[in-house]
């Protein structure tokens, strides 16, 4: 068992950015372990998003796993695929982006090989230890796999940058998976969309976004009313959208919009990590708080730790006069 | 249908937490506890789902005796019958540990669904089902929003990133993850408190631990990533400084 396997996101021929991500942070464990790398990426026949570059450390190999049962997603393709591959390559680390469709099978594909799947990787320190959050990003943890065989590891969006360099052209070898229909047990339909989606928080240059400090849906006019005051949009946590206070089209989060205004100002949202990935490329972040350890205040370039029901009509008040 | 709940108790949001002296964990000794939050939506689905089509909600939470709280909780909401598997130890167990001793206490009960919520408040791995699905040879899927009976098996909308969803189809028995904001949870009513108290919470030994695949070595506070500038004062003062930023740092006024 020796090396790094890192296993791309694509969709209908299109990659998924954080696949991007996931490699980079693969070249970085295979330059500390001084291990070679490889990349495979799943799709139905003909339907691969083609040879991709690679900057930095040259891969051994790059694998295009083709079946026409991969053709659309499901976990138990995806699985049985990927079980063979990584007994035929022997990776000591599998890693993947940590999106949607990595959550709904890498922790199947891991108790195959007897392992835990350690998801939501932030950073990749000497051992290796795998930092990740807990308690809503209140807390880091260190995590050491303790067992033998491949380690899986899933790393979160936004947590290793990409490589930008370009690099040489790598040619995908074919591996071809046996996969029978009767081992598919789900049925994946067509995606779609709730409705068109009237409001575009990503191009709002100023945002103020409520959370679940707002205690109840009456309390939500301040935080509007500091948001007409400063020409916002208003934005919110998921919290606030799953109790129908606000429609979800103004989540912003993983589940919801990525947005990067020059403000955004966040008022009684204690920053899950969730939320975080959908904000931290906002320029500047204000946030008010009444926990001063609120994971919020990481990101934020000014804080205030104190109660929003005086602080946020205060602040409506004092820019309405500066306006004036 | 019968659907088994599977929950998991965790500290209350608000809790302020300090890392405990080993610093493995959090100190627990003034922790208040609660029902881990998208599990009250797997909770909420199965209830749902059984005054639409008939048939037995029963709970399963595993951890010490001051789970028997939460269990009792979601009887009060309408769960028929809990089971509280008792371990002292799953600071001890990984996650396919915990799956494990949960598949061990579920099997006898045969059920045609299981639901869990998508991934607990504080480790948040968000695994656990999964490896549940797998360890009983059930079809799952994960960060679901809707659940419909459809025939013989199931047809359930699944949340994507970006605003897409996706449904897919499956035959029971099945294991769903359920994501929140599906439904609109409800409270327990007094009739229902009072009917919990007849209903029967069952108590098994969890199963041995096995040996980890992997262990948590360290907790500790999150290092800043931006040197913030905390602002202090009466609101108004506050409400002064903030407005000086807007103006001449962030430039929004």
């Amino acid at each position: 068992m020796s090396g790094v396997l890192v296993v791309l996101e694509q969709r209908a021929g299109v990659w998924n950015k954080m696949s991007f991500e996931a490699v980079a942070a693969s070249v970085a464990l295979a330059e500390k372990l001084d291990v070679g790398w490889s990349a495979a990426v799943l799709h139905g026949p003909s339907t691969g998003p083609g040879g991709w570059e690679t900057g930095g450390k040259k891969p051994d190999a790059v694998y295009a796993v083709e079946h026409a049962l991969l053709q659309e997603y499901t976990a138990d393709g995806y699985v049985i695929a990927l079980e063979q591959l990584v007994k035929k390559v022997g990776p000591g680390y599998v890693i993947f982006p940590h999106t949607y469709q990595v959550r709904d099978f890498a922790p199947k594909l891991a108790t195959r090989f007897g392992q835990v799947l350690i998801s939501d990787v932030t950073a990749i320190h000497d051992g290796p230890f795998f930092v990740r959050q807990l308690l809503q990003g209140k807390l880091n943890a260190d995590y050491k796999q303790t067992a033998a065989g491949p380690c899986f590891v899933s790393v979160q969006a936004g947590s290793f940058r990409a490589s930008e360099e370009a690099g040489e052209a790598v040619t995908a070898e074919v591996f071809a998976p046996e996969i029978v229909a009767e081992q598919i047990r789900s049925k994946p339909g067509e995606l779609f969309r709730e409705s068109a989606q009237t409001v575009d928080l990503s191009v709002a240059p100023v945002i103020v976004s409520v959370g679940r400090g707002i205690g109840e849906q009456e309390n939500i006019g301040i935080v509007q009313e500091l948001a007409d005051a400063l020409g916002a949009e208003l934005a919110a946590s998921r919290p606030i959208c799953d109790n129908g206070w606000l429609p979800m089209e103004r989540q912003v989060g993983s589940s919801g919009q990525t947005v990067s205004p020059k403000l955004y100002l966040a008022v009684g949202i204690s920053g899950a990590i969730q939320h975080l990935v959908g904000m931290k490329g906002s320029k500047a972040v204000i946030a008010i708080n009444k926990d001063e350890n609120a994971p919020i205040f990481e990101v934020a370039d000014f804080g205030v730790v104190g109660d929003l029901f005086e602080i946020v009509p205060e602040l409506t008040k004092a820019v309405l006069a500066a306006k004036s | 249908m019968k659907i088994l709940v599977a929950i998991k108790q965790v500290p209350e949001r608000d809790a302020q937490i300090h890392v405990a002296a080993d610093g493995k964990w959090i100190g627990e000794e003034d922790l208040s506890y609660t029902i881990n939050e998208p599990d009250a939506y797997a909770l909420e689905e199965a209830l749902q789902l059984k005054e639409k089509n008939g048939g037995e909600v029963v709970v399963v939470c595993a951890g010490p005796e001051r789970v028997t709280s939460t269990l009792r909780e979601a009887l009060a909401k309408g769960a028929d019958r809990a089971i509280h598997i008792e371990a002292d130890d799953l600071g001890e167990r990984d996650t396919l540990g915990i799956a494990q001793m949960l598949a061990d206490a579920m099997k006898a009960e045969a059920p045609d669904l299981i639901l869990t919520g998508l991934q607990s408040d504080d480790l948040g791995l968000g695994q656990t089902g999964v490896v549940l699905a797998e360890l009983l040879g059930m079809p799952h899927a994960t960060i679901i929003m809707q659940v419909e009976v459809i025939g013989s098996g199931l047809k359930v909308k699944r949340e994507l990133e970006d605003g897409w969803f996706q449904h897919v189809e499956m035959p029971l028995p099945a294991l769903l993850t359920i994501q929140s904001g599906g439904n609109k949870l409800r409270y327990a009513t007094l009739m229902g408190i009072k009917k919990a108290k007849t209903k029967e919470t069952a108590t098994v030994a969890a199963s041995a631990a096995g040996a980890k695949a992997v262990s948590l070595e360290k907790v500790y506070l999150p290092e800043k990533q931006k040197k913030t500038e905390m602002l202090t004062g009466t609101a108004a003062e506050v409400a002064a400084k903030l407005v000086e930023k807007l103006k001449f740092e962030v430039r929004v006024i």
